[in-house]
């Protein structure tokens, strides 16, 4: 599939891949949390699960961060990579949309870029649209 | 003189406790709303993940949008462990728990 990024957007783009990889050194980061959820509702099995796929989880999120700044600049992308890019994407949302406690309710037009948290939230709605074009294109592929 | 022959040695069985009994239930995977993934992002994963049809994936992801959650499958620890770590590498909110 086709992929048109300005400049702009892939500086954007790239400043957001080396927050999250300065993330995800450490993944009890509660900002975090979203991309590490409890499976357990118990503790004891929940730590568990955690240090039998931490690692992997970090690893593929890694993974796919290095595949979206490989090919920020390319002009297409095959299917293995569009999906890296749509969970790599979704993994920036969920940090922004933690950090800023985001709801369903979000008001992009009552968004002011002065206030704190404005211009973040500008970008998450920015990353909302770009994976809603990459969702439909993997869809009708 | 005389031996002393040990009685035989009666087997008493204690009464077997079988801890993996809570093993053998099914568990059940479920899918909770939150307000970051996308509707659009959740079918897809849903669909790619589980193999289900697009209708089959709305369906469920209409489920936990409209619900608050949505169970996407079931089986033994194993397995739901492996669907939920592969639903959290996704970003979605699942958790696991026995029927």
């Amino acid at each position: 599939m086709q992929l048109r990024l300005d400049v702009h957007e892939q500086h954007l783009l790239s400043d957001l891949l080396d927050e999250l990889e300065r993330l995800l050194d450490d993944p009890d980061d509660p900002e975090l949390r979203r991309l590490f959820p409890p499976a357990y509702s118990d503790r004891v099995h929940d730590e568990q699960y955690r240090s039998l796929v931490r690692d992997q989880l970090v690893s593929g999120r890694a993974k796919a961060l290095a595949t979206v700044r490989e090919t920020l600049v390319a002009e297409t992308l095959d299917l293995e990579q569009a999906d890296q890019w749509m969970r790599a994407l979704n993994d920036m949302r969920l940090f922004l949309g933690t950090r800023w406690d985001v709801t369903e309710q979000l008001d992009y037009g009552k968004l002011d870029l002065n206030e704190p948290g404005g211009r973040e939230l500008a970008v998450y709605g920015y990353l909302s649209w770009l994976q809603e074009q990459l969702v439909e294109a993997l869809q009708s592929s | 003189m005389s031996t002393i022959v040990a009685p035989a040695e009666i087997e008493v069985r204690e009464p077997v406790v079988d801890e993996d009994w809570q093993e053998e239930r099914p568990w059940v995977v479920i899918v909770w709303n939150d307000p970051i993934n996308l509707m659009s992002y959740v079918t897809l994963v849903f669909q790619k993940l589980f193999g289900f049809s697009l209708q089959k994936a709305t369906q469920l992801m209409l489920q936990v949008h409209n619900e608050g959650k949505a169970v996407v499958s079931s089986g033994n620890r194993e397995k739901s462990e492996l669907d939920v770590s592969r639903l959290h590498a996704h970003g979605l909110w699942a958790t696991m728990q026995q029927d």
